[in-house]
């Protein structure tokens, strides 16, 4: 019988099929933030159980850390009791907690990678929607409220209806201006913003294959935002390259008998899927949202679109709404927008590569006057690296800010906010209304575009500068 | 929690698709650590325009939210699905819901009754014409009324609905199953990562 990735990795996962109900999916890593789990730890206790697994579970302080002063008490008293709370819940239950501060702190996404601890083949948990990010790996990673949060901590298991596959096939290679957030948003736009709903997604194709582990992660982690609940890529050299060495990573005899299992993680040849959408690679330019949702986006050569051209009313109405809010005309040029706020950052792009990217646009240039340019690295080791590096200080030197690791003002919880009516560029992942700050306006880009904007003052690519 | 098997009450039209959770409850309000209260941040921008659906007279006494396409999309915070209900809404009728909210809702109580795209314009014309009419949601029946006049279908799993009509404690329904999971702990990989 013929099977794809996906369905290799769940039927490993299967721990009982009850009649009549869906069946019963083992977690091998629940990853644990502050923001979804006081609630979870609260009626756990309340109901008298324990963590079944505290080995299979790690913590970290991400969503509403500040990202400045860092030696001060935080300062938000509901943060500061949250962040005590998750402190409190993991010295209780024997949960091991990179907390803020510590060297391995950073947002869970970027944290669980870089331990080893996202390995092909597992099955990855976390109460928060851009879980999809450890796909990358060829694990089958989801994000789950906080009700499932509990039912993690108490059994390991999660009860879950089995999604329907779907394949993303990218032809092609990426154009030398695009990254891998181009093309995630250029599939978005193809998929809709609901299109994936129901469905996990493999990601497939040569344009794929040819990315690094950083660009696979920016992909999968953009899965929800099509709908889908996960996205997954195929393991391959490239994935146990940057494997090996990893905290977690298997070691010696282990680590070949993982080799052996994780080459069997791939699709079998005839196998179908319940859909799927093909995206050509050498179409694609540097991606520019103009709207209050992801698959709301233009390429930077582009303008605002006619709502009129909109497939549906509905997405025509969707269309008008958002122009209103963002405070956009059809017909305008995308590098006529100017920017108030740059954000480089989040799960989505805030490693190494990243900043990497980032810098060497900014690299001996100025950032735009009046612009507000935020640098927050994902982890507080990718922190370090790009400090031994010396991005900080080229990011410094341009006029950028140079913050601590969080999440920052992708959502905006620990107070790095757009005001009323500001305009970002931001290497984020949402783009609704107030996402950044009430009545902030969000436009999603690349690391490259959004370092090529700071110093325009208006959305660019590098090669504009 | 407590089982639901038939909700009656006023709605309230929210129709745009795609209502993403952070419009639901903004990020600021994730900070609380309780799992009420959250009524009073539902939908808080759109809230500040007097001529949204919320303001309107009776809507503080609405139980079921009539919503378009994708309902919930975006982050997994269940503190949206506490929000609806601290608000007082019981179910949210819609063409789609979004995976991770329709899990949510099952799992805190709230009733996500999927109706086809045709359905969802025929109840809210009926209540565009009667914003008074009480509504009812039949979990059992698995229908949603406007008056006598409209019974539309809905959609919801066997299982889910089994699920919010008794207020299962869905971990103790897993435990039932304690020898499967230690039997399947048993034979994991050994490679596997672990923080022990």
């Amino acid at each position: 019988m013929t099977a794809r990735l996906f369905d290799k990795v769940w039927d490993r996962h299967v721990v009982a099929s009850p009649d009549g109900e869906p069946p019963l999916l083992y977690i091998d890593m629940h990853l644990v933030h502050e923001v979804t789990s006081p609630q979870a730890f609260e009626a756990l206790v309340l109901t008298g159980r324990r963590v079944r697994r505290p080995d299979l579970t790690i913590a970290t302080m991400d969503h509403d850390v500040p990202t400045i002063g860092l030696d001060k008490p935080i300062a938000d008293p509901l943060a500061a009791e949250q962040i005590a709370r998750l402190r409190a819940n993991c010295a209780e239950h024997g949960i091991t907690l990179h907390a803020l501060g510590s060297p391995q702190q950073g947002i869970v996404h970027v944290i669980g990678p870089q331990l080893g601890l996202t390995q092909p083949g597992m099955t990855v948990v976390c109460g928060d929607s851009h879980t999809s990010t450890h796909g990358a790996f060829g694990a089958l990673a989801f994000g789950i409220g906080t009700s499932e949060v509990e039912h993690v901590l108490a059994t390991q298991t999660l009860s879950q209806a089995k999604p329907k596959a779907m394949a993303v096939t990218v032809a092609g290679d990426l154009p030398p201006e695009c990254t891998a957030k181009d093309l995630v948003l250029g599939i978005i736009r193809a998929l809709g913003v609901g299109g994936g709903a129901g469905s996990v997604i493999e990601y497939r194709g040569a344009a794929i294959r040819g990315l690094s582990m950083e660009g696979r992660m920016t992909v999968c982690n953009m899965s929800i935002e099509g709908g889908a609940r996960a996205g997954m890529i195929a393991p391959d050299d490239t994935t146990f390259g940057y494997l090996e060495g990893r905290k977690h990573a298997p070691k010696g005899a282990a680590w070949e008998r993982a080799l052996d299992e994780w080459r069997s993680l791939v699709t079998d040849e005839d196998a179908e899927f319940d859909k799927e959408i093909r995206v050509d690679a050498a179409g694609l330019r540097p991606a520019v949202t103009w709207g209050t949702n992801p698959a709301q986006s233009v390429t930077i050569d582009d303008v605002i679109p006619e709502p009129e051209t909109a497939a549906t009313p509905a997405a025509r109405q969707a269309a008008e709404r958002a122009l209103t809010y963002m405070n956009l005309k059809p017909g305008t040029a995308m590098r006529d927008i100017p920017v108030d706020t740059v954000f480089i950052g989040s799960c989505t792009n805030g490693r190494l590569e990243d900043l990497r990217a980032a810098a060497a646009v900014i690299r001996g240039r100025q950032v735009h006057a009046g612009v507000r340019a935020l640098v927050v690295p994902g982890s507080a080791l990718v922190k370090a690296q790009a400090e031994e590096e010396g991005l900080d200080q080229q990011f410094i030197a341009a006029g950028f800010e140079w913050r601590s690791a969080g999440c920052s003002m992708c959502l905006g919880m620990n107070g790095d906010i757009l005001s009323p009516g500001e305009r970002s560029a931001s290497t984020s992942n949402r783009n609704f209304e107030g996402r950044q700050g009430p009545g902030g306006r969000t436009h999603l880009v690349s690391p490259a575009v959004a370092a090529a904007t700071a110093v325009a003052g208006h959305f660019a690519v590098p090669a504009d500068l | 929690m407590s089982g639901v098997q038939r909700i009656a009450g006023r709605a309230v039209v929210v129709m745009r698709s795609d209502v993403d959770t952070d419009q639901i409850i903004p990020a600021a309000w994730l900070k609380m650590v309780e799992r009420t209260g959250f009524g009073a941040g539902l939908f808080e921008a759109w809230r500040k325009d007097p001529g949204f659906a919320l303001n309107q007279p009776g809507a503080d006494q609405a139980k079921v939210l009539l919503s378009g396409p994708n309902f919930g999309c975006g982050s997994s915070r269940e503190h949206a699905v506490w929000a609806l209900q601290d608000f007082g809404f019981e179910a949210v009728v819609a063409p789609s819901f979004a995976d991770i909210f329709r899990g949510n809702s099952i799992s805190a109580g709230l009733v996500p009754a999927q109706v086809t795209d045709d359905a969802a314009a025929r109840l809210a014309a009926a209540l565009a014409a009667n914003p008074d009419t009480e509504v009812v949601v039949d979990v059992v029946a698995r229908t949603v009324s406007v008056g006598a006049a409209l019974t539309e279908p809905f959609q919801l799993s066997d299982y889910a609905q089994w699920r919010l009509v008794e207020g299962l404690d869905d971990v103790a329904l897993t435990l039932r199953h304690e020898d499967e999971i230690a039997a399947y702990e048993r034979q994991r990989p050994e490679y596997l990562p672990s923080l022990a």
